[in-house]
Parts: C-alpha cells; sequence; structure tokens
C-alpha cells in the first residue's frame, strides 16, 4: 500500500466572509496540492450551505504568529495604559454627548 | 515550563479554552489526538452503510438528500482532522492509523443498512445519538475541537430531521412498510445506546476527560438523555421501542430502561461486529484507488509552479 504520507499537500488555512460589509474570519484548514485546489476545497468543505460570499486560502507555513509562551511580555505594554478606554475619564454631570 | 504548566490549569480551572500552540501536559494532547482522531475516522467510515442506498433511493428528492448527508460525513470528518492536525500530528499518518486497525472508529458503522428504513433509522437514532453526545463537546476545553463541533452540530440536525421523516412516511404507508421501520427500529435501538460507552462505573478514560474539561457529562448521563428524547418521538412514529423494561418514572420524570448488551459493544470494537473487515477494506480500497488523483493534482501543481517561476 502506498501510505498516505507519500504526498504530502500543504496545508491551508482557511478564511471566510459571511457577507458583505463583514471581515473575513478564520473558519479551519485543510490540505491541497495548490492554491486553485486550496479554494475549490475550501468552498465544498466550509460553504455547503451558503456561509460564504469570498474566500481567502492562506498557506499556513507563510503564517507569523505571536508565541503562546511570551504572551504576556508581548501583550504587557498595553496592560497599564488603561488611560486609552474612554471609560477611564470623568464626565461631569449633565454633560450629554461625550 | 512548570510555570506554563500553572497557566493550563489556571485557564482550565477558569473554564477557559485552549489553544493550540498553548503550553499542555502530554496526555491531554495525546488523549485529544486519540479521542478527535477517532471521531473523524467515525464520520468518514459512517458514509459507507449510507452510501449503499444511493443508487436505490425510494424518489429523485431522497437520493438528493442522501447525498447532500453523506458529503456532510466527508466534511465533518475533514473538520475534526483539521482540529487534530493543530495538535502536532498529520492528517495521512491517521489515516495510515486507521488503515492499520490502530485507531477505531465508532462501533456503530460496523452494522449493517439492510433496507431503506435503516437510512431512517441511522438519522434518527444514530445522529440523534451523536448530537446528545457532541452537543456538550462544542463546549468542549480544546478551541478548535469545540470550534469544529459547533459547525458539525449545526449540520447533524438536518441529518436527525431527514432521518425522522423517512420513517414517518413508512410509519404512515403500507402495513409493510411500517413493519420495515419497526424492524429497523428493532435492530438500531440497541447499538444506538451502546453510542454512548461502557457504563460510567467501567469507563476507562472518563474521570481525566472530566477534570480536563473535555467530557462534559458521563456515558450514563447522556444515555438517559438520549432515552428520554427518544422514546415519545417513537410514539409519535407509533412503533415499540424493543425493551419489555421500558417506563415512565412520574418521579424522577425519567425513563427507566433496560441496558444494552455491553460484551457486544466489547466484540465489535475487538472486531467482530458484522462489518468491521467489510468497512475497514473499503476504506483502504477507496483511499488507493484514489492516489492517482491525489497524484495527478500533484503533478498538475508542480508543472503550475514551474511554469510561474520560469516566466517570472
Amino acid at each position: 500500500m502506498s501510505g498516505s504520507g507519500s504526498l504530502i499537500e500543504p496545508l491551508w488555512e482557511v478564511f471566510v466572509r459571511s457577507r458583505r460589509g463583514l471581515s473575513h474570519v478564520h473558519v479551519g484548514s485543510l490540505h491541497a496540492p495548490d492554491a486553485t485546489m486550496a479554494l475549490r476545497n475550501a468552498r465544498d468543505v466550509y460553504t455547503r450551505r451558503q456561509e460564504g460570499v469570498s474566500i481567502w486560502v492562506v498557506p499556513a507555513a507563510d503564517i507569523t504568529a505571536s508565541s503562546p509562551d511570551e504572551k504576556d511580555e508581548f501583550f504587557d505594554p498595553a496592560g497599564d495604559k488603561v488611560y486609552r478606554h474612554p471609560t477611564f475619564y470623568q464626565v461631569p454631570e449633565g454633560v450629554d454627548h461625550l | 515550563m512548570l510555570a506554563l504548566m500553572d497557566s493550563f490549569q489556571a485557564t482550565i480551572d477558569a473554564d477557559g479554552r485552549i489553544e493550540p500552540r498553548d503550553a499542555m501536559p502530554e496526555g491531554y494532547r495525546k488523549t485529544l489526538i486519540r479521542q478527535i482522531a477517532q471521531h473523524a475516522h467515525s464520520e468518514i467510515i459512517g458514509m459507507q452503510p449510507e452510501g449503499n442506498w444511493i443508487s436505490r433511493t425510494p424518489s429523485l428528492r431522497r437520493k438528493a438528500i442522501l447525498m447532500a448527508k453523506v458529503q456532510d460525513e466527508a466534511g465533518h470528518g475533514l473538520y475534526l482532522y483539521a482540529a487534530a492536525e493543530t495538535l502536532g500530528v498529520d492528517r495521512a499518518e491517521l489515516l495510515d492509523l486507521l488503515h492499520a486497525g490502530k485507531q477505531k472508529y465508532s462501533s456503530i458503522f460496523n452494522y449493517p443498512t439492510l433496507t431503506w428504513a435503516d437510512i431512517g433509522a441511522i438519522g434518527w437514532l444514530v445522529d440523534g445519538a451523536a448530537i446528545v453526545n457532541q452537543v456538550p463537546l462544542c463546549r468542549c476545553s480544546y478551541g478548535p475541537y469545540a470550534r469544529a463541533m459547533v459547525r458539525v452540530c449545526k449540520e447533524e440536525s438536518f441529518h436527525q430531521r431527514q432521518g425522522f421523516e423517512i420513517l414517518h412516511t413508512l410509519c404512515n404507508g403500507t402495513e409493510a412498510q411500517k413493519a420495515m421501520a419497526q424492524d429497523a427500529l428493532d435492530r438500531w435501538w440497541w447499538p444506538s445506546l451502546m453510542m454512548f460507552g461502557p457504563p460510567d462505573a467501567s469507563s476507562t478514560h472518563s474521570e481525566q476527560s472530566m477534570a480536563w474539561g473535555i467530557k462534559r457529562h458521563s456515558n450514563d448521563e447522556l444515555r438517559q438523555r438520549f432515552v428520554d428524547m427518544t422514546v415519545p418521538q417513537a410514539d409519535v412514529l407509533g412503533i415499540r421501542v424493543p425493551d419489555d423494561g421500558l417506563r415512565y418514572d412520574e418521579e424522577t420524570g425519567h425513563y427507566s430502561f433496560t441496558q444494552p448488551d455491553f460484551t457486544e459493544l466489547y466484540e465489535v470494537v475487538k472486531g467482530n461486529g458484522p462489518c468491521n473487515e467489510q468497512r475497514l477494506a473499503h476504506r483502504v480500497k477507496a483511499h488507493e484507488d484514489g492516489a492517482w488523483v491525489r497524484e495527478a493534482a500533484a503533478a498538475y501543481a508542480g508543472k503550475q509552479a514551474q511554469k510561474k517561476a520560469s516566466a517570472a
């Protein structure tokens, strides 16, 4: 038996825009030999019930991601800047539309 | 590393979700790979008993529906293989393990579909039981598995309804058709109850899986839920659940019922069910027969990449 491992098809991450006005959202991944097949497979696997009006496929190997190991250090700088949120500010009684 | 494991436990304790590249105990990873792979294998093996009737459906409408359902099962398999791959295994590797008999799939698919009514019974009972098992998995602690289950559950409810509709039609047909529906219920009832796994007292993986938030309810709890849900539906169909011990308990609000013969379950798991050999052989053959498609697609992709490179 020719092992299924003999042909390695690259992994693609799939993003679907569910309707106009919304951004593409990650829905899962799949294997395909090339981008065209990846798109077709993505249509068949992830939009069988009209879940999308547009699909992106991205080679999984090309995604650069932040590391979960250093998530504290990486996101720390935003932690002490509560003044970036409108709720940080006190608004006097009677002031509207602010 | 210790601190990372603390963060794993803290996430679990807070009922948070573990995501692919988070640190996790090896046992957690292994349990999930085993469970998700087994689940994925069940979806694609599950295409066979139903595929058996695509060419013999009683109408074009039923054929279109059954094809859509079998296609869904393939899709569910793919969602699940994709979720398993986020744990660092390769789909090809999992398929090899299935083909070598080293990973299991749900025992229910080792029973044959003898009549058209069996297609109804599979949708109603087997997919019904699957839904009871799968809805709590939408809250599983592992993010990619939970998200895959949300998609699967949405699609399963069509499966269950189409099955019920098939039986409802048969039950309102001729005497022979109704008898066919009854026969299907007689044969599928016990294997469906077995789908929830061994009784809690002898379930090997349950306790740790509960602690890790992979499993949310015990096998017996889910089995009870299934019986409570299904018996009134059988009453609507007008066919009889083949259990002399079945009765509604006014006090508890639940049905008490006879447990299935779990030695049968263990036998089927061991490979001694009516269709184990046939299912696996068919799966391996389908995979081998499809090799030329994968090879052609890879060759085409290679050629296109070369063309692109030389044009640049």
